[in-house]
């Protein structure tokens, strides 16, 4: 039993040390704040993918009751140590995301066009901003056919980068 | 087909029901096939939705992860380069120890010291200067541009098109451009007051640091200076880029042509220690063979005599790194500027401690100081004999209250805690506490008031080297090892005590080439794109127009005609700053193992990925996240363990590294830079030999400073070793280039 809890403990070490690793990376004052802005490529990072609204609902749990636009490691560690140990946002299966690429190519061509693309990115789901578009497309088209494969875009798109 | 839409509906099904929250959305498919046979056409557009959130919370998931390894990369990038820059303090410390153990060597020192104190002569004595380049005869063969004076735009225009076509401008005209410019900046005030009444708009640029092509860019973009197209530059011309002379050459040359309309503010860079360190200095050796030295000399003059800040309609102040809580304009209009040669040397109190020791030495001849109040204190020290003098800095006798603090480098020893823990210290003087002899014992005295010339000092420092922070209040900027962190406080106060309202600095790099903060008060501005690695930042220049409200232009000069992805260029960065890192280790080499070695108790080869992190940490005292790096920089052990050797695989030295201890390999190849600065300053005639006796002195002088632990004998042997030529002299060039690295991957690939 004891074992089981020193095992548990040090897990949650290393979690622990984990998020406060990457809470740093954002800490520019080196005073245990970062800018809330930055709160959604942390936990990110850190292997989960809420949806910005997800994103938006832990963000007012952990913000100060006046918003000053910083959120202390503080409040910030055990709210995060919570996501992580019961697996919230848990990563979608690979397999899903290229199906989610084939029920938007209706005609089952095999790739979507840009603007086809574009169209269901920035206006569907959480659209994106004109700035995530652009760089979506600069990495995901073929430059010559204008059309993404989607199929190599998955494939880039999930290399572990561990 | 239809099992992948039933699919992705019951998968947002069960998240909902994890979450908690119930989906208002109810799918038509859910659990059931569908009526139609085969694929259905068009999807709901329910299940379109749901598609494209999984793919947009996938994608930014994506991006997350770059930006993270971004982030890594340029804190990597920013915390080598500053603890190069705090190294470089270092040096200057080490100059300092050596000035101030002079009265102890017997006989002269070696000449590095009177390089030293050469380089405080002052400009006004050189007059007999401008005939030398009158005699220097330029060949009929020379195809570059020939310069008259005064210039004209045909003048300008020529070197534009020159510096294009990479032709080298005579030294002559370098000379006689450098000697017009220094005669100019010499009747300039250190604060220049300008006002935009008659231009639409004016521009700011910031550090260029020798990248030729972004200067090239501004101009395209911006147009040439003239009378309708004002311009300031920042300061930071020059170092790290390749083309450091060229654009001097070009932003001078414009200075002469529209002194009214063009204005270049000091940065800290323009500065001859810096320079010695970062790669100028080595551009105008390579560049000038015969002339460079002149050049040298000539250029450290007319930094000197850069203005120090520019103010615009009396609303807009502008200046090279920012400000601290003693900034103050109309003392900073009074003092004489090009007496700081260099942030980094201190002020000429430690010189005339040295009327302490024996003989009487050319620069002594010339420190006629008209301070007084400075005289009486150090002339009571005198009479009280020995002096027990210690070079670094003393916290003992610091006030530590942050609002008043007087904000100062810090001549670091090695063991001065660096980032984490700023200590306020006071200003250097080289003594940081007095030891005096008083009846029998010893008594501490506090240090003398500082003269009129430290403080005079330490106002242009703070303006070369300070860096805003989010924080309020005002303390050392340890992570520099200059200047000062300044808060909203101190800018809003400062602002309002000159009637200002806005605050332009440049001094750090910017991922977009510009920042605001302090609440739209200060601006950094930053115009060397790409400046950490390809595609590691956009560089910027801000217009200002009638009202004074900023408009800011980005650009980014790109090698490659097509654009880097996002994942490209983080690669790309990120294998640069994996490369330092990895120099880093090696470099310490010896002291790391030691460290691993202690927690690795059954000697096994492998410790814990905690205890890792802590001992790299700790060693090369970089603060960064050593857990996150560690997959890129050292191997597992089956057990999940780091094999701790496995960090010094990549890199190994260039050459068969002369038959010498690993120790004093590794403390070399740590110390190179150093070593040919120390060296070239040595080289009075640029020969690239110094003697044997020479490299001997400096290098036991350089070690018992550093405290490192090499003895004699070592040091002959070396010295033996690298006579190549048995002549008695070395080719220190040849020698350092035996302490270059490769990585083995590089060398893989070819």
């Amino acid at each position: 039993m004891a074992e089981d809890r020193e095992n548990a403990e040090a897990i949650i070490s290393e979690v622990h040390k984990k998020i406060s690793d990457a809470f740093d990376v954002f800490d520019h004052e080196r005073n245990k704040t970062v800018d809330v802005r930055e709160i959604g490529t942390i936990i990110r990072s850190l292997g989960c993918f809420p949806t910005e609204g997800e994103l938006q609902e832990f963000i007012t749990e952990i913000e100060e009751e006046e918003a000053t636009g910083y959120i202390r490691f503080e409040r910030f560690l055990p709210t995060m140590t919570k996501l992580l140990m019961e697996r919230k946002f848990r990563p979608i299966p690979e397999d899903l995301l290229l199906q989610a690429f084939e029920v938007l190519d209706q005609e089952k061509k095999g790739h979507l066009g840009t603007e086809e693309l574009t169209k269901y990115m920035t206006q569907d789901g959480e659209p994106f901003t004109q700035e995530e578009m652009e760089e979506m497309l600069s990495a995901a088209a073929d430059p010559d056919k204008n059309v993404i494969f989607y199929k190599d875009f998955v494939s880039m798109l999930t290399v572990d980068d561990k | 087909m239809l099992l992948n839409e039933t699919r992705i509906a019951s998968y947002f099904q069960i998240q909902a029901m994890i979450m908690g929250c119930g989906t208002s959305i109810e799918t038509e498919n859910q659990g059931k096939p569908s009526a139609a046979d085969g694929p259905s056409k068009n999807p709901s557009p329910a299940l379109t939705m749901k598609a494209a959130i999984l793919i947009q919370r996938w994608y930014r998931r994506y991006i997350a992860q770059l930006e993270m390894r971004r982030r890594c990369t340029w804190n990597i990038f920013q915390s080598i380069e500053y603890a190069g820059e705090q190294d470089q303090l270092q040096l200057s410390s080490f100059f300092t120890f050596m000035l101030d153990n002079f009265t102890h060597l017997n006989g002269n020192g070696p000449d590095l010291i009177s390089h030293l104190l050469d380089s405080v002569v002052e400009p006004w004595t050189e007059e007999g200067r401008q005939a030398k380049y009158e005699q220097i005869s330029v060949p009929e063969s020379y195809t570059g541009p020939r310069l008259t004076f005064p210039l004209s735009t045909t003048d300008a225009n020529n070197l534009l098109t020159a510096v294009k076509e990479q032709k080298t401008l005579h030294a002559r005209y370098v000379l006689q451009l450098l000697h017009e410019t220094k005669k100019f900046l010499k009747q300039m005030p250190n604060v220049i007051y300008l006002s935009t009444a008659y231009a639409k708009e004016i521009t700011i640029c910031g550090d260029l640091h020798g990248r030729l092509d972004d200067l090239l860019l501004i101009f395209y973009k911006n147009g040439l200076p003239s009378a309708e197209n004002p311009y300031i530059f920042n300061g930071d011309f020059v170092d790290r880029g390749k083309k450091s002379m060229e654009i001097v050459i070009i932003l001078f040359a414009f200075l002469l042509l529209y002194p009214d309309h063009m204005h270049l503010n000091r940065g800290n860079h323009e500065d001859h220690i810096m320079n010695l360190r970062y790669g100028f200095t080595k551009e105008v050796m390579q560049k000038y063979k015969t002339h460079g030295r002149d050049i040298l000399k000539l250029l450290q003059d007319v930094f000197s005599l850069l203005p120090i800040a520019t103010v615009i309609d009396n609303k807009v102040l502008v200046v090279h790194g920012g400000i601290s809580d003693r900034t103050d304009l109309d003392f900073l209009s009074t003092i004489e500027r090009y007496k700081v040669k260099s942030a980094l040397r201190l002020p000429r109190c430690s010189l005339e401690q040295l009327e302490l020791g024996a003989g009487t030495r050319q620069g002594r001849a010339q420190l006629g100081s008209p301070y007084s109040q400075g005289r009486a204190s150090r002339s009571t020290r005198k009479r009280k004999g020995y002096l027990a003098r210690q070079s670094s800095c003393s916290s003992t006798s610091s006030s530590s209250s942050s609002s008043s603090s007087l904000c100062s480098p810090c001549i670091s020893s090695l063991n001065t805690p660096r980032r984490n823990t700023p200590s306020p210290c006071n200003l250097p003087s080289p003594s940081g506490v007095l030891q005096v002899p008083f009846l029998d014992s010893f008594v501490s005295i506090a240090p003398p008031e500082p003269t009129r010339e430290e403080l005079e000092w330490r106002q242009v420092v703070d303006i070369l080297w300070s860096d805003p922070k989010i924080q309020n209040g005002c303390t050392p900027n340890t992570f520099r090892g200059g200047g000062c962190y300044f808060g909203p406080d101190v800018t809003q106060n400062l602002l309002e005590k000159h009637g200002l309202k806005l605050l332009i600095r440049s001094h750090e790099c910017k991922q977009e080439g510009y920042e605001i903060c302090h609440d739209g008060q200060v601006i950094t501005i930053f115009s060397a794109s790409n400046y950490y690695e390809e595609g590691s930042n956009r560089g910027a220049y801000v217009k200002l127009g009638p009202g004074l409200v900023p408009r800011f232009f980005q650009y980014q000069v790109s090698r490659s005609t097509r654009k880097l992805t996002l994942q490209q260029r983080v690669n790309v960065a990120e294998g640069s700053a994996l490369k330092a890192l990895q120099e880093k280790l090696y470099a310490h080499r010896s002291e790391l193992m030691t460290a691993f070695q202690q927690y690795d108790e059954n000697n096994t080869g492998s410790i814990s990925i905690g205890d890792w992190a802590q001992v790299v940490e700790s060693v090369l005292r970089l603060d960064l996240p050593w857990r996150t790096l560690r997959p890129r920089l050292a191997r597992l052990a089956p057990d999940g363990s780091v094999d701790y050797e496995s960090c010094f695989e990549d890199v190994s030295p260039g050459q068969p590294v002369p038959q010498v201890t690993p120790n004093f390999a590794e403390t070399l190849y740590r110390y190179r830079t150093d070593l040919e600065i120390i060296f070239n300053i040595m080289d009075k005639d640029n020969s690239g030999l110094i003697s044997i006796e020479e490299f001997r002195q400096t290098w036991r002088l350089f070690n018992s400073h550093l405290g490192v632990d090499v003895d004699d004998h070592a040091i002959d042997e070396m010295a033996r070793i690298i006579d190549f030529n048995k002549d008695g002299s070395i080719d220190f060039n040849e020698f350092l280039e035996a302490f270059r690295v490769v990585h083995k991957l590089d060398v893989k690939e070819q």
